[in-house]
């Protein structure tokens, strides 16, 4: 599935969903079943700098393909975390860069990646590009 | 409920309005609208304070009628601009009663005034290497990192004041911490994040037997207490209008005349001087001399407006009308299970800062926000307070005279519900 489908298919199961409630409680269900990060893996290194909640990001290449690990103390914060690891994580860095996360704004929580709201999710979108740019930086040097 | 909020007036010797909740709040426009399709619940007045009409009325008639440069035209809008502006100033001085109004300077805000003294005071000759600096625990970013920035450039020492789990500053750490090297003490009146009003005048009477200056925070003890700057004795007091119900982007720093003749201002520019040359510049008595560039002449004169607007009640009135809503609000958020206040001062002003076991603050601000309850959440610039309790955040309920009883229990079905959604 490419990176539009799996939004394509966010967009369709959020436009399903009644109101506001309806969709942060899926959010919040999203975001418990995302397992939790061992401690370790909270570093100052791997950590976004947010003002509300707390975000953790981490990512490896694997043949060719990023792999995306992340949390947040934020339990709503940590529900768009995993769409966003849903949309991005098991792609390789060419199609990160060339597909907008345009989900954001149909399923209508662009609003949680305004920079007033601090939550780090929008320093964690850009954190996904910038992965992306250095592993593609670095498929190149090889 | 009603019989509670319509509180009479007590005093009525000079003239006040009857204080009843619900006809002052046909005053502010923006509380009769609506947020996600609920009626707006605005718990977020430490951030900032709603205008009444009268204050937006006032900003447009001056851009309407009387625009035009301040101290400077002859002619006749310069007057009339120049005449409203400095009648603002005046309402800002029996404010907070000054002496004079030469001890008022319009800033931006009461960020602006601290470094404004922070500034100047660094150009004089009132610090010397190895001298320090008090301030508490308590801090607003804003009463912090412009004495760090003044410590950095002139090797003075600063000196925190610990607070306990109540929220309440430890005066006896405070008496030991003065010396002959404490050049000033900065401290806050009434404290954003916990509520907490400290004793400042046993502060600033203690300060002085050292021959210290005391400067006072006053963004959120402006709007919920009347202040007397010469009762208090503080040599300086910096307030916030967008908190005192006025516009953004203007404030006033109060000085004693001693201090502010003293120091030299730390702007330069047009209407703060008196002669000019290549070799020399000569500057303007004060207040004007720290009053670099045009000012905000909209902002100084919807100040005055706001100022007109919560004198004509009682204040003693507000302050009761708003003790009863941190009564009641303090009783039903404590029924909450799991729920814990954070500062629980003996002495508190209508700010209630609050977490709720495994929900992070940003999950409650975003739910209760869908009802249409703006609350606030985050460390609230206060980043040492959230460090003293081990938090990382909490969730903020802050009251003004307009709101009521009624707001309070939305806020706490607001909560249950949040509550069900997360456990």
């Amino acid at each position: 599935m490419t990176i539009k489908d799996t939004q394509n298919e966010i967009v369709k199961e959020f436009d399903e969903l009644e109101d506001w409630e309806e969709r942060y409680a899926k959010i919040i269900k999203l975001g418990r079943e995302l397992p939790d990060l061992p401690e370790d893996f909270k570093t100052e290194k791997n950590k976004l700098d947010g003002c509300q909640s707390q975000v953790w990001i981490k990512a490896e290449l694997e043949n060719g393909k990023i792999l995306l690990e992340a949390d947040s103390d934020a339990m709503i914060v940590k529900g768009l975390i995993a769409l966003l690891i849903k949309v991005y994580s098991g792609h390789t860095p060419e199609e990160i860069l060339s597909t907008p996360p345009d989900f954001v704004k149909e399923i209508g929580i662009d609003n949680h990646l305004s920079p007033t709201r601090k939550n780090g999710l929008g320093a964690m979108l850009k954190q996904i590009q910038m992965f992306a740019v250095a592993y593609k930086a670095m498929a190149q040097q090889k | 409920m009603n019989s509670n909020l319509e509180i009479a007036n007590k005093t009525s010797v000079d003239e006040k309005q009857t204080f009843d909740v619900y006809q002052v709040r046909k005053d502010f426009p923006i509380l009769s609208r609506r947020v996600n399709d609920k009626p707006l619940v605005y718990l977020d007045n430490a951030a900032t304070t709603q205008k009444p009409d009268s204050v937006i009325d006032s900003m447009s008639h001056y851009y309407k009628f009387e625009n035009a440069n301040i101290h400077r035209g002859l002619h006749f809008l310069s007057e009339l601009a120049t005449e409203s502006y400095e009648k603002a100033r005046l309402k800002v001085k029996e404010f907070i009663n000054a002496m004079s109004v030469a001890e008022i300077v319009f800033v931006r805000g009461a960020t602006e005034a601290i470094n404004l003294v922070s500034n100047s005071l660094c150009r004089s000759e009132h610090f010397g290497s190895g001298d320090e600096i008090i301030i508490s625990e308590m801090e607003h970013h804003a009463n912090i990192v412009p004495w760090q920035l003044l410590c950095d450039r002139k090797k003075i020492k600063l000196k925190v004041i610990p607070i306990n789990d109540e929220g309440e500053l430890e005066i006896d750490a405070f008496k030991k911490m003065i010396s002959e090297k404490t050049k000033l003490v900065s401290v806050v009146h009434i404290s954003n994040s916990l509520g907490t009003i400290n004793p400042v005048k046993e502060i600033i009477d203690y300060a002085h037997s050292f021959g210290v200056p005391v400067l006072i925070d006053g963004a959120q003890s402006a709007p919920h207490i009347k202040v007397d700057v010469q009762d208090l004795d503080c040599d300086f007091f910096a307030f916030s209008g967008h908190k005192v119900f006025g516009p953004t982007g203007i404030g006033a720093l109060y000085g004693k005349t001693e201090y502010l003749n003293m120091m030299p201002p730390y702007q330069g520019g047009g209407d703060m001087i008196r002669k000019v040359t290549f070799e020399e510049t000569t500057f303007d008595d004060i207040p004007h001399k720290f009053e670099a560039g045009t000012p905000n002449i909209a902002g100084g004169i919807g100040l005055g407006a706001a100022i007109d607007y919560v004198n004509q009640f009682d204040r003693n009135v507000l302050k009761e009308h708003e003790d009863e809503l941190l009564k009641y609000a303090t009783e039903k958020l404590l029924e909450i299970d799991g729920l814990k206040i954070i500062g629980t001062a003996k002495h508190k002003a209508s700010v209630i800062s609050f977490i709720i076991k495994d929900i992070h603050p940003y999950d409650i601000g975003t739910i209760i926000d869908t009802d249409g309850i703006a609350i606030r959440t985050g460390h609230h610039c206060t980043q040492p307070i959230m460090q003293r309790y081990n938090l990382p955040a909490t969730a903020r309920a802050s009251f003004a005279f307009y709101n009521t009883l009624e707001e309070v229990d939305k806020l706490v079905v607001g909560l249950h519900k949040v509550i069900k959604m997360f456990r």
